[in-house]
Formats: C-alpha cells, structure tokens, sequence
C-alpha cells in the first residue's frame, strides 16, 4: 500500500508547477507580442540611427562629427555633465541620509519634493528658469549688472540639468539605506570614529554600488536631456547647444547625416549605460543578497 | 570602572521610556538588564552608552559626570543585537577599526594593530579566521568577532544589546558560558540585556529586572528568584501559578475555605497568593487544602505539568508533578504549596 503513495507525490508536483505555467501557445503568443513591440519600437530605431549616420559612407560620418559646431556642442554636452552629475552626487547623498537616517518634521515633504523633477514635465522646469532669471523677472537683471549671465549661457544649462537629474542619485540611495539602518554608523561612532571616519570608511563602502548605480543614470540623463536645455539654452550655434539640441538643429537644417552621427553618439552613451547597468545589477544585486544574509 | 545611573528620565516624542531610573553598577560586575519588550532596558543601555541622551538625570563613570559627553569621548565597547559588522571589511580589520580610527599621536602602527587583533581572536577562539569577510562566518562566529571589536579599544565598560537574540537555542548556551569565561579573564564591567531569564540568571552577577520604564527589583539569581519583591517579578522570573484569595484571622482563605497556609503578619483583605509549580506538597484528604479538578496534563521535560480548576471561580493553576506519580491518573488533586508569597490586591482605581 505504501508503493502508490510515494508514486503519487512525483505527479502531485508536476500538476502544481504545470498550474502556474500558461500553456504553450499563449506563452508563444506573449513571447511573440513583447519582441515584436520591442523591435519596432526601440531596436528598428536605433538601427535606423546608425544606418542614416553611416547612409554616406564612414567618410562622411566622421567629417560631420569634426565639424565645429558639433565638437562644441560635445564639448558642452560633456562640460555640463561633469558639473551636474558631481553636484548631484553631494545633494543625493545629504538628501538620503537625511531621510533615511534621521527623523524630523517635513520629512516626507522633503522625500516629494525630490520626485518632483520626475513629476514635472522638463520644459515646465526650464520654463521655470526663465521666469525666474530672465530679464523681465527679479533676478535676471540684478545678476546681470553684477556681469554674471545664467540664461542663454552655461550656467542656466547647468541649472536645469542638475534640477532635471536630481532624483537619480536620492531616489537610488534612500531604499538603501534605510534598509541598512543606522547599526553600522553607531558601531563605528562607539569605536571611536568621527563623522567623516564614518562616512569615509563604513557609509560609503556600504552604499558605493548603489551609488555609482545612481550616478550611470543621472550621467545619462544629464547627457541627454533636452526639454529643460531647450527653453534655457536659446539655440546659439557653438556656444549654447548641448548635442539633442544640435541634433535637432541639424535635422532641421536636412542635414541628415550630420543628425544621424550625433545621434550615434547618443545612442552609443545610451548602449554603453545599459550594458554598464547590467554588469552593476548582477554585481549590485548579489550585494544586496550578502546585505540581508548578513 | 563603576557607573552610577542617577535619576535618569527619558521620553521620546513625550513618550516615557525610562521614568527615574537609579543604578548603581560595580566595577567588574557582570549585570544582567532583563525584563519584557517595551521594558526600556535597551534605553537604558543606550544611555549608558552614549547613544541617547537623557532627558533628566545624570550618568556618572566613576566620579566624572558622562552624561554631556558623546559616545566617542565614553570609551565603551558596544555589541549590537545583529553584529554591526562592517561587511566590506575582513575579520582583522573589523577589530582593528577602533585603533585605525585614533587621532595620529595616539594611533598605533599598522603591526602593532595587527598583532592586537590576532591576540584578541585568540581570545574569543577564532584564530585563524583574520582574513574571512563578516558573510563567511556563522552567526555565533559574527558575534564573537563583534565583542573582540569592541574590547580592542580597551573600553571603560562593556555593553551589550541582546548580544545573543539572533543566535538558535544551541548557540546561545554554548556563547553564555564562554561570555562569562571572558569576563572573568578580562575583567570588564560588563552590562548586557537580554528578555532571556535563563540567561539573565545563568550569567550575571546581578539581575536587574525592568517593566514599563521602572526597575523593579536588583539582585542576584538567587534573590529575584526566591524573593521576588512583586508580582511582577514573580510572574516574570520562572514558572507561576497565582490564585486569588482572602486573608482573615492570619489564615488564608479561599471563597469559605481555609487552605492551610497561615500569615499572621498580613493585612486582612484580598490578596494574590503566588507559587512556583514545584513548590508544592500533595496532599491526600483536604483539610486544608487547595483541591481542583485536572483539565490537562502535559509532559515537560522530567516531569509532569498538571493544569486544575480550582473552585466555583474555576481558577486555572499549574502543578508539577514526577512523570510517573500515582497522582497524575487522577481526575482530582490536592495540594498545598510549601514555598508561597501573598501580594495585597491593590483597590481598583476608578
């Protein structure tokens, strides 16, 4: 009697895992409709990027890309993100620690107002910078006697970029280390260490994945950005065009190639920070597992 | 060194967690705060440390006021509940963080460091493991490493959160005994918490027991154990049964019933009578006696749990009886307990 009992588990739990999985044919139906929209939608384009780029030859492609008002546009391109990202690496950290590690009044005030940027659309923000720098507002007109521009020049770029790209970093930061609570930093303090011992040699370490994870996705996007760039930049050729606004520029001028190679870059930024993330999700996930085995 | 808690307050947000705390902790002693979740204990121990400050009051090491000093200037080894390892270093360096962290003229040099820590691996037995991260050790492993960090900066007091909560039973048993053989090589006062009474008692030195912010009572095993000073210890510290009963003519009554017990020097009134389940004598007729019906029966261990109703009221009490006494095929017992304690009711307050 004891013989088909035991024969009856093996199909009891074939039943069980047979229960959650859809049959065949739907998941082929699914599997089909996920790859098609994702072909048409993001792969069909980035090919057509790099076909248009390279439609007259690899010749062309780079004399497009030695031209000088696109090596200036690169050059801002790069200039701004390595102001903002940096500026937002410092604000992201003092903003998480802040919520995570402390409890005060407007805290959660403080937490919606860090999503603001994702909740507001880029040109509303940029939008925001001319009302408040422009030369009918308050602002831009004293600035501007004391000879400091920040519309239609290098710092209003900035500006809108860092406010654009602020929550990447935060938002990254907080989740972590709220989950790693403050049992580390009290150790360390009870050893002995001050404030910034702590931060360099216990805070830091624990939230360094994390961080650089941040810091990918704010660099993208700060390279990329163009609604908020757009309404500060005013458009002038080699001096205030970030590379979206040349592209734009110069697909409005039927400079297809020219567009096209740009673009490229992006592209490529975008590819680079996608392959970049993986590598971090897999190292970045497996520290998260030894974070909660510990 | 001596630490002397002194009518020591603290609130959080208004809330009381500690309401005038007084203790005074010898030096060299291994103290046990023990009491329920809520209790304050851990405050307590946070306060100690530096980690709070107090609202009220004052915290003296030695004769020198701590209490405005920060953790840093306290000189005091912390061990956390869940280790506080620092995962991204290796065991070695995790000890040697206290003595990397000093200000250059007091710093020692990296071998003198070094040499620190294997001497105090060698302590909590794990030499050896100096180049292991925090995720390769087992849990206990964790904990020792946690307590050899600590004592690397040669602290004035050893203090510890629920130092084994985190561990299985087996562990902790294994860590309680080599915890005391530590403290008594090095000699520390050494303050830990714990909700574990076994381990409160097995351990300390003294016990202080703790409730809704209050300490109600200090003293060794043996004392809070046998002498319980209220209710709340008696329930707390060991198995109890209690029954509510009637004190007339130095006699102990329950409802119309004399039991047997007399207590010339109580207040005539309502009282709460208190027994261990051990602490009892069967008795076979009843004149004078607790009688109850049994309504279950249960193996503990080497003996016998009995449960009975006792009375109209139908009062559960607990007796423990040898597994194979004739008493336990009974469907009625009766009992008298041999070492008892009555606390007066006090009058509702309303």
């Amino acid at each position: 009697m004891a013989d088909p009992e035991i024969k009856s588990y093996e199909p009891v739990h074939e039943n069980l895992s047979a229960a959650v999985t859809e049959s065949r044919s739907a998941r082929t139906v699914l599997m089909t409709i996920a790859f098609v929209f994702l072909g048409i939608f993001l792969l069909l384009p980035l090919v057509i990027v790099f076909k248009e780029a390279f439609a007259k030859g690899v010749g062309a492609y780079f004399a497009s890309l030695n031209d000088h008002d696109t090596l200036s546009a690169i050059h801002l391109t790069l200039l701004v993100a390595v102001i903002a990202v940096p500026l937002n690496v410092v604000f992201g950290i003092a903003a998480a620690w802040a919520i995570a590690k402390f409890e005060f009044k407007g805290k959660a005030f403080l937490t919606t107002l860090i999503d603001l940027p994702f909740s507001v659309s880029p040109v509303i923000s940029g939008l925001v910078y001319v009302l408040l720098f422009g030369a009918q507002a308050v602002l831009g007109p004293w600035l501007k006697s004391h000879g400091i521009e920040i519309l239609f020049a290098v710092p209003g770029i900035v500006l809108a970029t860092v406010f654009v790209t602020f929550p990447f970093v935060a938002r990254e930061l907080i989740p972590l280390m709220q989950e790693q609570g403050n049992g580390d930093e009290e150790a360390a303090l009870s050893l002995g260490a001050n404030g910034w011992q702590v931060f360099r040699y216990v805070t830091l370490p624990n939230i360094k994945w994390g961080l650089l994870y941040g810091v990918l996705l704010c660099n993208a996007r700060a390279m990329g950005e163009f609604g908020a760039v757009s309404v500060v930049s005013g458009h002038i050729r080699g001096m205030t065009n970030t590379m979206p606004l040349h592209v734009e520029i110069l697909y409005n001028e039927y400079n297809a190639v020219g567009a096209f190679a740009v673009a490229s870059l992006l592209a490529g930024l975008a590819l680079v920070t996608l392959i970049l993330k993986t590598i971090l999700e897999m190292r970045y996930g497996a520290e998260l597992a030894a974070t909660r085995g510990h | 060194m001596e630490v002397r808690v002194a009518n020591v307050r603290k609130e959080f947000d208004r809330f009381p967690a500690l309401r005038d705390v007084s203790l005074d902790i010898r030096s060299g002693e291994l103290i046990a705060l023990l009491g329920p979740s809520g209790s304050g204990k851990t405050t307590l121990l946070r306060l100690i440390a530096g980690l709070e400050r107090p609202t009220t009051g004052k915290i003296f090491f030695g004769d020198e006021d701590a209490s405005s000093k920060t953790i840093q200037e306290r000189n005091v080894g912390f061990v956390f509940q869940h280790y506080a390892l620092f995962r991204h270093m290796t065991v070695a360096d995790n000890i040697g963080f206290g003595l990397k962290v000093r200000p250059g003229a007091t710093r020692p040099s990296k071998e003198e460091i070094r040499g620190r820590a294997s001497e105090l691996l060698n302590l909590v037995q794990l030499s050896g493991l100096e180049k292991r991260y925090p995720a390769q050790l087992s849990g206990g492993q964790r904990q020792r490493v946690a307590l050899a960090r600590a004592m690397a900066i040669e602290p004035k007091v050893l203090l510890l959160d629920e130092p084994f909560g985190a561990l299985d039973a087996q562990v902790r048993r294994e860590l309680r005994r080599w915890l005391r053989d530590i403290h008594d090589t090095t000699g520390h006062t050494t303050v830990f918490v714990t909700h574990d009474q076994e381990e409160a008692l097995e351990l300390a030195d003294r016990v202080v027991v703790m409730s809704q912010g209050q300490i109600e009572q200090i003293g060794t095993a043996d004392e809070v154990y046998d002498t319980p000073n209220s209710p709340f210890v008696f329930g707390f510290i060991g198995e109890s049964s209690s029954l509510p009963v009637r004190i007339a003519d130095g006699q102990v009554w329950i409802a119309d019933r004399p039991i047997g017990l007399s207590a010339p020097n109580h207040p005539a009134g309502d009282a709460l009578l208190y027994f261990r389940p051990h602490d009892i004598e069967l008795l076979d007729g009843c004149s004078g006696c607790i009688a109850g019906t049994v309504v279950a029966s249960r193996r503990v261990a080497g003996t016998r749990r009995v449960e009975l109703e006792i009375g109209g009221e139908r009062q559960r009490v607990e007796i423990e009886l040898p597994v194979d006494h004739i008493a336990t095929q009974k469907s009625r017992i009766a009992f008298r307990p041999s070492r008892w304690k009555l606390f007066p009711v006090k009058a509702p307050a309303n």
